[in-house]
This record gives structure tokens, C-alpha cells and sequence, in this order.
């Protein structure tokens, strides 16, 4: 049984009292132990996926079916009390947007004792040692003069490694990383790509990485999502995606990436146009208008099967696009 | 390959520093150092990338280069004449042939202004157009970045990022520059549109015959659209070369651990040896003494404490420049 999985998830925000569906029949599962990359562009609810699966929605979104198993049990059956056991205890997250995630005007120190006190209810002398301890795991040198600061005072890397060492402390079976790296420099990502995975064999984490960069994915992920204006339109590991990718946007997207390896004089191919505003209405595929595959039956309903065990596609042509090059 | 050509740009011992905070108050003598004596040439029709993590300046230099801000110190010829000792007036009158192109597209149109005002009001103000040909110009320049005419009356924000940053080039080229500075310009899009926008960028040079300094911290995106690429650390210009030679041949020790950590799409790559660097960017109030870099630097030596290191050729047939004298020595050792 995988540790988490998505089934036919299907949420919807209220939009000038118009119910729109901004993710639709999302399909994917994260084994014990593995990463799993989310990727897509801006967008395609990637991020409102893995909002849903910590219950955090907020007020305009709902979950209007589909269920959420983890360890078998369907977390948006749970109440909210229940799911609090769940939250922060068995699933942690972090998000990209560190300043906002972080209350500015408390201590590092405080806001990670609070969070250790309500989860393992520690005396306050064992809540400083587990934070120092969780600290100085994540990397950083001076844990005690760092538990003192307030998050403006640290930088951007520092910030990420405070909120990691938060999202660690009851050991999470799961971890949700919401583009943890976007917002920081090369050198700085590669740093805290490298403490994930260490991360991940210390404490047998399975890690939900959603990104939108390529490369992220190529270096981290075991087996990969591709989304889609709202939908799953790619599953399989990360090998097989980058060397026979079956949607025409995966294979765009990845011939799309200007990268530093390889042939300089390689031209760029753009994907033309963009994605749809009104995708929630198109009955067929939603890349169709975008493909340069298209053809009359792309219009109509796409299924999304397995062309090889355990490679899902939503595209009728599924593996047939590779053999035409 | 470039250096038969006449530079557009000659940058010699450029200085910017900016004071912190309140100037009322006692910090008010520290400097943050954005960029500390950096020279360089830019020829005609080439497009020089300049990378480097945030803060190191390269920003600040694509300001100078436009003439928006004075620098403390170092002169910037453009085609010929020394823009730093320009009066405003000067400016004016050649301000029309270096444009610049912002990340931001947001806040870099007005957005109470319709396209066709965004486009046209520059074009008549310096002259480039009349009154009557003015709306067959802008229809032009919409036609030439890929946009349709019917956006005319459009507001920025009924626009993509994509489109958006479209209407951003088409503005800079309205005054019929000899130079863009593109500072970040597609570090906010999504890669698809990424690579639409640098495809539209590099047949726009063809065409035009432009010359680009281009800013960005994707070393993917630069290296994609650049001829020559310097890498910044801290203030500093660390290496120059042709971006073929920068990436086969890193001579830096950064400039090697800014390529190591560059992610590479190709799972197959993934187990590669990779440089870890340590550590963050130090302050550019107090940079370290010596190479700026040494705090973080494997490599470092007593020396790199306290010498200052030049810019020097690393091979005499190339135009390759690096300000680390040890790394070849050091990688030979290794091998």
C-alpha cells in the first residue's frame, strides 16, 4: 500500500459566484520512502493539489470529490480535530514564501518551541534541546545564537532551513515541499536539495516535491507528475520521462529548457500561444490548441491509461509520437 | 572572435557603493559595496551575459550602463563618448540608442496607460515618428515582437506575463536603440514562454543588428543567448569569457560552483561529481579582505587573504579572463 494517495481528487474555488474547477481528477501516489515530483507552470494546481492534501484550502476553495489516503485513511473525511493529529505529526510542509511562513515578530527560538510544545508536549528544558538539536541538523552552525533571532534577521537560505528544521520536528513521514528553492539563489538550492536528501535517508521521509523547474526534477525526483491546466497528463519515473516522455507537452516542456550541458547551438523550442483561460469548459484535450501533434480526435474526451506499467499518459496517441522521430 | 570588432561599451574601474539606511544616523558611513572597480568591453552586435547570485552587482551595473544612476567612480564610454561627465541634457539626446527591458512587467508599464500610448508617446517625443505615421509604426512594432494588432486598446493587465514582457521589448525597440539592457527578463515567466521570449530576443538581434547585455542568475537562459559571460561575486567581475570556453573550461573556483549547481535536465547526470560550496554570500557592507570569494573557497590560500586579485588572461590566444591565479594549479593537482 503506498504511504499517500491521491484518487480522483477534484477542487474547486468560488469565482464571482461561478464554481470553477481548478484541479480535475488528479491521480498519483508517493511510496514509502521515495520523491515524487509535482511539476507544471504557474498555474496548473500543483499548489492547490497539495494545499488540499493538508486540508488547508482556505474559504473560497473546496474539495468537491476524490479522496486522500494516507496510510489508508481518508484525510478529507477526518475532522479537523483528527486531522491535527495528522498535520505537522505524520505530514509536514514547506512552503517557498519563507518570510510570510514565519511569524516576523517572534523569535526563531519561540516559534519553533510553540510548535514542539503543542506536538510532543516537552518540559521547556527538553523543547530548546530538540530545537537546537533540529537546527543544528538542518545545517545551520550557530544553532543557539540563530534560536535568539527573529526570521528577517537570517537570510533567504537560512529562513528555508529554519522552517525545514520545523517541519522535522516529530519526525514526518511525509514531507510536502512547495517549490522550496524558487526563490533562492543556485548555490543556496543546491545546499538545501542536498539536505533533503540526506534528510529523506535519516529519517525514511518520503518527500512530494512540487516544482516548476525541469532541472530540479532530473536531479532529485524518483518518479514524476506532470500537470496540466488543472489535470494529470504524465506519471512515470524520472528516467523513462526524460527519455521517452508520452504527452507532446512533456515533450515540449523538457525541449524547452535552455540548459548548460549539451549542444550550444541547440535551438530553444517555445510551445506556442498559451494555456487556455477557459480550460475548465474544454471537453477534449486541453493542450490540443497548443500541440503540434493535434489532430479531430484530440478534441474529443481524453482517458488517462497506462501505455507501459506504471507510465500513465492523457493522450489518446500515448508512446506513438516517439516512434514517429 | 569578438575582439575585431569596435566596442559599443567600454566599461573602465566602474564604482558604485550605496550608503545604508538613514543618512541621519551613525551607520550612515557604511557603504554597501554594489559594485567595486569592474572594467570591460561590450563589442557591437555581441550580447554579454553577466551572472551571479543575487546581490553581487550585476544589476547595478546594467543601471550605470543606462545612465540612470551616477557612479561613484570609473568611466562608461558609449560608442566613443564618456556618458559618466554627460550633463542630463547630453543624455537626453542620446538616451534614444541604449533601452532598457525589466524583469518586472508589472511595474515596469503603466497601468492606466493603453498599449498604443505606452508605444507611441516615446516615438513622438524624440521625434521618431510623426502624428500620421505614428499608429502605422506602433502597429509595426506590435507585428515585429508577435502581437496582434487588436491589443492596441488593451490595458497591461488584460495581457500574459509573456505578452506582457512582448510589449516591454517592442517599447524598448520603439526609439530604434543600438543597445538593450535586459535586466532579468525572463526570470519571472514560465520556461515555455521563457523560451519564446529568448528565441524573439535573438532573431530581433539578427535583424536588427542589436547589441543585448544580458542579466540573469539562470545559467541555462544566459548561456543560451549570450556571446561572452562574466561572472559576478560580490561587486567584483570574477571571470570573462566566451560562453562556449566559460562553460567547458571554468577557470574560477565560483565560477565552477555556480555551473556545478546548476541543475542539468538529464537524470542520467545526476550522480556527476558536483562542488558543494559552503556558506552564503557575505555582506557587501564589509566585503571579506583580498579575493572575495576566500571564505567560501576550497582552494583558499594564505595569499587570497589579503591580495586583491586582477583580472588576468588565461590563455594568450583566447580573450578568457579570470581573477583566481591558482585554480589551474590546483586542479592539476587533483587530477
Amino acid at each position: 500500500m503506498p504511504l499517500l494517495q491521491v484518487k480522483d481528487l477534484e477542487v474547486a474555488f468560488e469565482k464571482e459566484h461561478e464554481e470553477l474547477v481548478f484541479v480535475d481528477k488528479v491521480n498519483f501516489h508517493v511510496d514509502e520512502g521515495e520523491i515524487l515530483c509535482i511539476v507544471g507552470e504557474s498555474g496548473c494546481g500543483k499548489s492547490v493539489t497539495a494545499l488540499s492534501i493538508m486540508g488547508l484550502l482556505g474559504q473560497q476553495g473546496r474539495v468537491k470529490s476524490g479522496e486522500v489516503l494516507f496510510n489508508g485513511r481518508d484525510l478529507l473525511k477526518l475532522k479537523e480535530k483528527e486531522l491535527d493529529q495528522i498535520r505537522g505529526n505524520e505530514i509536514a510542509m514547506v512552503f517557498q514564501d519563507v518570510m510570510n511562513c514565519l511569524n516576523p515578530s517572534f523569535t526563531v527560538g519561540n516559534q519553533m518551541a510553540e510548535a514542539i510544545r503543542i506536538h510532543l508536549g516537552y518540559d521547556k528544558k527538553k523543547t530548546k534541546e530538540h530545537a537546537i538539536q533540529l537546527l543544528e541538523k538542518v545545517g545551520l552552525p550557530d544553532a543557539k545564537a540563530v534560536m535568539k533571532k527573529y526570521p528577517h534577521m537570517l537570510s533567504g537560505g537560512m529562513r528555508q532551513r529554519v522552517m525545514i528544521a520545523m517541519a522535522l520536528i516529530c519526525r514526518p513521514k511525509l514531507l510536502i515541499a512547495d517549490e522550496p528553492t524558487t526563490a533562492l539563489d543556485v548555490t543556496i538550492q543546491l545546499q538545501i536539495m542536498k539536505l533533503l536528501l540526506e534528510l529523506r535517508d535519516e529519517y525514511h521521509m518520503s518527500i512530494l516535491l512540487i516544482t516548476h523547474d525541469i532541472g530540479v526534477v532530473a536531479e532529485e525526483a524518483d518518479r514524476v507528475v506532470v500537470m496540466y491546466a488543472g489535470q494529470c497528463v504524465e506519471e512515470t519515473d524520472v528516467h523513462s520521462l526524460f527519455k521517452k516522455p508520452a504527452h507532446p507537452y512533456t515533450e515540449a516542456l523538457l525541449q524547452s529548457v535552455p540548459t548548460i550541458y549539451g549542444d550550444p547551438a541547440r535551438k530553444l523550442k517555445s510551445i506556442p500561444g498559451t494555456v487556455p483561460e477557459n480550460y475548465q469548459e474544454l471537453e477534449g484535450c486541453r493542450f490540443a490548441d497548443r500541440c503540434s501533434y493535434a489532430t479531430k480526435e484530440c478534441y474529443t474526451k481524453q482517458e488517462y491509461h497506462e501505455v507501459e506499467p506504471g507510465h500513465l499518459v492523457r493522450c489518446w496517441k500515448g508512446l506513438l509520437n516517439n516512434d514517429k522521430q | 572572435m569578438t575582439n575585431n570588432k569596435k566596442p559599443i561599451v567600454v566599461v573602465e574601474g566602474l564604482r558604485k557603493y550605496y550608503p545604508v539606511g538613514n543618512s541621519n544616523t551613525s551607520r550612515a558611513r557604511q557603504m554597501v559595496h554594489a559594485v567595486d572597480d569592474v572594467s570591460f568591453e561590450i563589442a557591437e552586435g555581441e550580447t554579454l551575459g553577466i551572472v551571479g547570485e543575487s546581490g553581487c552587482g550585476k544589476s547595478t551595473i546594467g543601471r550605470q550602463i543606462m545612465a540612470l544612476e551616477r557612479p561613484n567612480a570609473g568611466k562608461i564610454w558609449y560608442d566613443g563618448q564618456d556618458i559618466t561627465a554627460m550633463s542630463e541634457s547630453q543624455l537626453r539626446g542620446i538616451r534614444t540608442e541604449f533601452q532598457m527591458i525589466f524583469q518586472d512587467t508589472n511595474s515596469s508599464l503603466n497601468p492606466r496607460k493603453q498599449i498604443y500610448d505606452i508605444l507611441a508617446t516615446p516615438m513622438l517625443y524624440h521625434k521618431i515618428a510623426t502624428k500620421e505615421n505614428v499608429k502605422q509604426e506602433v502597429e509595426r512594432l506590435l507585428d515585429m515582437v508577435g502581437l496582434a494588432k487588436s491589443s492596441l486598446n488593451k490595458f497591461p493587465h488584460e495581457f500574459s506575463g509573456g505578452q506582457r514582457q512582448r510589449i516591454g521589448i517592442a517599447r524598448a525597440l520603439s526609439l530604434k536603440p543600438r543597445l538593450l539592457v535586459c535586466d532579468e527578463p525572463v526570470s519571472a515567466l514560465d520556461v515555455s514562454v521563457q523560451a519564446q521570449i529568448l528565441n524573439l530576443l535573438t532573431s530581433l538581434q539578427e535583424e536588427m543588428n542589436l547589441t543585448y547585455v544580458f542579466i540573469g542568475h539562470g545559467l541555462g537562459a544566459v548561456r543560451y543567448i549570450s556571446t561572452r559571460i562574466a561572472v559576478m561575486y560580490l561587486g567584483k567581475i570574477v571571470e570573462i569569457a566566451d560562453a562556449k570556453d566559460l562553460f567547458e573550461n571554468p577557470q574560477h573556483p565560483y565560477t565552477k560552483a555556480l555551473v556545478d549547481a546548476s541543475p542539468i535536465p538529464d537524470p542520467n547526470l545526476r550522480d556527476r561529481s558536483r562542488i558543494v560550496i559552503s556558506g552564503e554570500i557575505p555582506s557587501p557592507v564589509n566585503p571579506p579582505s583580498g579575493c572575495r570569494y576566500h571564505p567560501r573557497c576550497p582552494y583558499a590560500k594564505e595569499e587570497c587573504k589579503k591580495v586583491d586579485m586582477e583580472l588576468q588572461v588565461v590563455d594568450s590566444s583566447s580573450s578568457h579572463l579570470c581573477a583566481c591565479p591558482f585554480y589551474a594549479t590546483n586542479l592539476a593537482k587533483e587530477e
